[in-house]
């Protein structure tokens, strides 16, 4: 049951008040794309054991999208930020660095 | 035997007796009794029956952790089976049902399994009943099914009521010991909102059973002052009888509350579910007490050392008259020392340590006890009860030293931290070997948001067992969790507590340590699942080396207990036995709830009327008067017929088909979906929610459109209208609209945000009504308002106007097939357009006709249903609607999808109309089988049946299927075996069965 912060209504929304999306900054791919890209695209995801970035719905909220930065592991919520993006903000990454030095590389 | 002693008893009022029944017997007990403590006191001590080999069970323990004293309890549309007797409190005319045995638990018939339990080892079951295979499911399985399972399920309606509590504190702290107590008071004084739990209904855990002396005061006068000191303060709230259940992410836990259980006949909930958000939470609960692994220590007699101490200086009751103490450290010279000041006679304590106790061992020697150093139980004697004891050198094989005459045993293997609540989110654990124990690891504990901490342990149950120390970590503990959150904290003097010298804790795993087989194979280590050291190892030489493992193919933990009092001696044997140190072999995984909850309190409010919110259309109240069946659609209600005086449900079904055929029906279509998609790129943006070019179409026409997910098949489909330039309607299927509303969002936002549209459902603003049949032009036109003839709205057009005064918004689409008009009018005047509608049509005979009759009605035109003709695999391709699939557009959600090769092989399962050649109806969901057998040994298929009816319109069976390159297949007659038994014979024809060219709508 965890609780995120809504960047859109800045509600703390607690987990039954958001519907989970999956991985954040996917790339789509459309017609023209390779069987592998494509594959990669809808089927391919990382599960990682630590740092995630990955999109939540403020469904039963304002109705808006958002991405966090969480760590599957320890749910340190690292920070949440606007979907409208393509990728996760400065601010975030340096605190992610900062909390978890030896995951830097995969990150950045 | 057990009886009450004539003095004493803090916790019961004997000028309050209460009689209950136990199996239909009589019995009377007091007020501040359990069930336990009274049948004790009623020298009742076979309280039940092992769940695998049915032997004789005593009550083991005084708490939560009892595996053994469950019995069913109240009658009829109250009745619950497994309630542990130790947690009961006893309130007049109680009714309580032995377990697990037949006839009755003195001569229970199953106990004969006891005597082969010599050839009934861990992993029995999966070995023996392999073969033969077919004894399985005739024999075995229902002997076992009969022998098996505890006490019975409830047969009736549960009568209680249950409640959910939302709640946000600063602490939530669980166990309302001392330690609990000191928290709460230096947390309550520094200002955070405290709740406080306890899971029995006495505040102070077991500090005055053993005697502390906390800032020079007997523990109970110490307590009853903290008490008064925390009902003063506004911010701590107080709660016994209640239980911290789970711990869950983010400082979320579930707290159970049993309101009325201790009360008979009680008004209001009857168990209570807190959903707690805590800022931190702090676990003071306690520890809990080892068994030893001695032979014969399953035997009714033998009891934790503290529970004797508890039910003694509680209850007043004293299980025995002559009861042996056997221990590995000193706490057990407690329970002697309170036995013998109750005047009951111990004849020995039996230390397995060498040097013996500390300054507890000099006291019981100063009373004239006799201490036992380096001394073991060899075996126990007696069949149903204790009767005596052998001992042995805890260092020895077990050969017999002496016989002493006893009727109780009391047994200490040590303290175990509850440490279930820290684990439950992911808190680790660390071996303790000096103390021999596991307890939070506090540099690893579950962390939250901030990646900090979240759950703090004190007291016992953070691995403390004097008081003094106890006390000292719950100021510790009650600083961290004061200063985590933000606030300080006063220094406070330390509290002053007593402390006795103790000698060490001496690891005792078995007794004697180097006990052969004959003695292992009887020493019970779960006693309510019947499994023994010897079973453990014997899992362990079989490979079951993860304790995970070995708990699953021994049972060990398992019961209804999960393996409180077994699974460290457990896993100490497994160790042993894998040549492994203890923490290399670890613990099994805690899960919540703590003990089982009921599932009432999990249910709460949400039973009955109130289980689920339904949706009602504007128009619902109206299908209620005239008599409508109801079906479920998502969370709406749609009527599925109207049926008439005398009519069966089928008949009804008949009649409203034909009279859309042949006269006008009226159909309530407002839980259809509607959603607005507005704004200078809505054009675009519908262009790539459906594999339509939608942009194309015309201000007042209509489309119909499929979408696709990004997988290529079909999701849902649905006619759009373009309103204006910038503007589209699009109707969604009745169960689709809030999923298709959010792909439309999470497109717009999370993908094209810079394209400038909005999306909203306005489903609920509408009601729509479909007037369908030759006779609908008919009827509006006597409803009158507006021009509806082909020439001002043709098939496909839509118009704004008013009918019978009232705006509408009228849509010339069909689904059924025939002449139809689908009118939306404001939610408000839903009611009013039916009414106007039916007096219109009475003299053309119009009726309303529900879902069936709609769906009957698609079919006959073969078009399909999301849902029926589709279930998440299959392609618009596959439905023979490529003609809807734009070649024109560059992209649309589910193209790149649909050019996988597995979605466009030429074989697929295609859509085609199946006629049988009785003029029955085809089985729904039949497959159409072909020669041959998959690796599976079963018949190769080709096809299956996705929608079949009787066509009334055409007086057979039709129905609609998938089949294997169907639509080059037409005239094939294929077999579809049913599950009567009986081989469906069906044509391969056209879907559009009635009106292929489609003249009827377009008139």
């Amino acid at each position: 049951m965890l609780i995120l912060h809504c960047p859109c209504c800045g509600i703390d929304a607690d987990e039954t008040e958001l519907t989970p999306g999956g991985t954040a900054h996917l790339k789509r791919e459309g017609p023209g794309s390779s069987d592998e890209a494509f594959e990669r695209y809808l089927f391919l995801r990382e599960n990682p054991r630590g740092v995630h970035f990955e999109r939540w719905r403020h469904a039963h909220g304002c109705g808006k999208w958002f991405h966090a930065a969480r760590c599957t592991m320890t749910l340190e919520v690292f920070g949440t930020y606007s979907a409208q993006t393509h990728a996760p903000p400065r601010e975030i990454l340096d605190r992610i660095a900062e909390r978890r030095p030896q995951e830097r590389r995969e990150v950045a | 035997m057990s009886r009450r002693l004539s003095q004493g008893g803090r916790l019961i009022d004997r000028s309050r007796t209460f009689h209950f029944t136990v199996d239909g017997r009589r019995y009377g007990g007091f007020a501040g009794d359990t069930l336990a403590s009274a049948l004790l006191a009623s020298n009742r001590t076979l309280m039940g029956r092992s769940f695998k080999y049915h032997r004789p069970r005593g009550v083991v323990s005084s708490g939560a952790e009892e595996p053994n004293a469950l019995f069913g309890l109240g009658t009829g549309d109250r009745f619950e089976p497994n309630q542990r007797a130790t947690m009961t409190e006893l309130y007049p005319d109680l009714t309580a049902l032995s377990q697990n045995r037949w006839p009755n638990l003195e001569q229970d018939l199953g106990g004969l399994i006891s005597r082969a339990a010599r050839v009934l080892p861990a992993g029995f079951y999966y070995k023996t009943f392999l073969r033969p295979r077919v004894f399985w499911k005739h024999v075995y399985e229902p002997v076992i099914r009969a022998l098996a399972g505890l006490g019975h399920a409830p047969a009736e309606k549960d009568a209680d009521r249950y409640e959910h509590f939302n709640v946000t504190v600063d602490v939530l702290i669980v166990g309302g010991g001392v330690a609990g107590l000191q928290a709460a008071r230096r947390a309550g004084a520094a200002g955070l909102r405290v709740l406080l739990v306890e899971q029995t209904a006495q505040w102070g855990g077991r500090a005055p059973v053993d005697g502390a002396v906390i800032e020079g005061k007997p523990a109970d006068a110490w307590i009853t002052g903290v008490l008064s000191e925390l009902q003063s303060m506004p911010n701590v709230h107080m709660r016994p009888r209640t239980m911290g259940a789970g711990v869950y992410d983010h400082g979320y836990a579930l707290v159970y509350e049993r309101v009325t259980d201790h009360v008979s006949g009680a008004q209001g909930p009857r168990h209570r579910l807190w959903r707690v958000r805590a800022g931190r939470i702090l676990t003071t609960t306690g520890a809990l007490e080892r068994p030893l692994s001695f032979a014969g220590n399953d035997l009714p007699g033998v009891m934790l050392a503290g529970a004797v101490r508890d039910y003694v200086v509680n209850h007043a009751v004293t299980p025995g008259e002559r009861v042996l103490v056997v221990t590995n450290n000193d706490d057990a010279y407690r329970t002697a020392l309170a036995l013998s000041e109750a005047g009951v006679t111990v004849p020995a304590i039996v230390d397995a340590r060498p040097g013996g106790g500390g300054a507890l061992a000099e006291a019981a020697r100063s009373a004239g006890l006799r201490v036992l150093t380096g001394t073991a139980i060899a075996g126990l004697s007696g069949k149903r009860h204790v009767t005596g004891a052998a001992l042995c050198l805890q260092d020895g094989t077990g050969e017999v030293t002496e016989q002493i005459a006893c009727d109780t045993v009391a047994m200490s293997g040590g303290w175990s931290p509850v440490v279930h609540l820290w684990s439950h989110c992911g808190g680790k654990l660390t071996w303790d070997v000096d103390e021999v124990m596991f307890r939070p690891d506090p540099n690893r504990p579950p962390t939250g948001a901030d990646g900090r901490g979240f759950v703090e342990a004190a007291g016992a149950a953070n691995g403390y067992l004097a008081t003094a120390d106890i006390l000292g970590d719950a100021d510790r503990a009650a600083r961290a969790v004061t200063e985590a959150l933000g606030r300080s904290l006063d220094d406070a003097p330390a509290l002053q507590a007593e402390r006795e010298e103790t000698a060490p804790i001496r690891a005792v795993w078995t007794m004697p340590e180097k006990a052969p087989v004959k003695l292992r194979e009887k020493m019970w280590l779960d006693y309510q699942n019947d499994v023994k050291v010897s079973d453990v190892a014997l899992a362990a030489q079989e490979g079951f080396e993860s304790v995970e493992h070995a708990k699953r193919y021994t049972t060990l933990g398992m019961a209804t207990d999960q393996g409180k009092l077994s699974n460290i001696n457990g896993l100490a044997i497994l160790a042993d036995t894998l040549g492994a140190e203890i923490p290399a072999v670890g613990t099994t995984t805690f899960r919540p709830p703590y003990t089982p909850i009921s599932i009432g309190s999990v249910a709460g409010e949400a039973r009955g009327d109130l289980f689920q919110p339904i949706r009602r259309t504007p128009l619902h109240h109206l299908h209620e008067a005239a008599g409508a069946v109801f079906e479920p659609v998502g969370h709406w209600r749609r009527p599925y017929v109207f049926p008439r005086d005398g009519e069966t449900v089928a008949q009804a079904v008949e009649r409203e088909i034909l009279t859309v055929r042949h006269k006008v029906g009226l159909l309530d279509a407002s839980t259809l979906g509607k959603i607005i998609v507005k704004g200078p790129d809505a054009g675009r943006f519908v262009d790539m929610i459906y594999t339509n070019k939608m942009s194309t179409l015309k201000v007042g026409r209509c489309r119909y459109g499929l979408m696709c997910s990004e997988n290529g098949f079909l999701m849902d489909d649905g006619v759009v209208a373009r309103l204006d330039e910038q503007t589209f309607l699009c109707h969604t299927t009745s169960g689709g609209a809030d999923h298709i509303h959010a792909h439309m969002e999470d497109w717009l936002q999370t993908e094209w945000w810079d394209w400038q549209v909005y999306v909203a459902n306005v489903t609920e603003q509408y009601a729509q009504i479909a007037v369908a049949g030759p006779k609908a032009r008919e009827v509006l036109e006597t409803v009158g308002g507006m021009d509806v003839s082909k020439d001002a709205m043709a098939f496909m057009d839509w118009a704004d106007g008013a009918l019978a005064g009232i705006p509408v918004r009228v849509f010339r689409i069909s689904f059924s097939g025939e002449l139809s008009y689908e009118i939306a009018v404001p939610a408000s005047r839903g009611e009013a357009l039916w009414q106007a509608l039916r007096s219109a049509g009475e003299t053309h005979g119009i009726a309303p006709y529900g879902t069936e009759a709609l769906h009957v009605l698609r079919a006959e035109k073969g078009l399909i249903m999301i849902g029926d003709e589709t279930d998440g695999t299959v392609v618009p391709q596959d439905l023979g609607l490529d003609w809807a699939i734009s070649k024109k557009k560059d992209d649309f959600i589910g193209m790149r999808g649909q050019q996988r090769r597995e979605l466009s092989r030429p074989d697929r399962w295609k859509l085609v109309g199946l006629e049988t050649l009785s003029g029955g109806v085809l089985p729904d969901g039949a497959y159409a089988v072909e020669e041959g057998r998959n690796a599976n040994g079963q018949r190769n298929v080709q096809g299956r049946v996705t929608s079949t009816y009787r066509s009334p319109t055409l007086g057979r069976g039709i129905a609609m299927g998938l089949v294997r390159n169907g639509p080059d297949r037409m005239g094939e007659v294929l077999d579809f075996p049913g599950t009567d038994g009986v081989v469906h014979r069906a044509r391969i024809v056209s879907p559009a069965f009635y009106d292929p060219e489609g003249e009827r709508q377009n008139v």
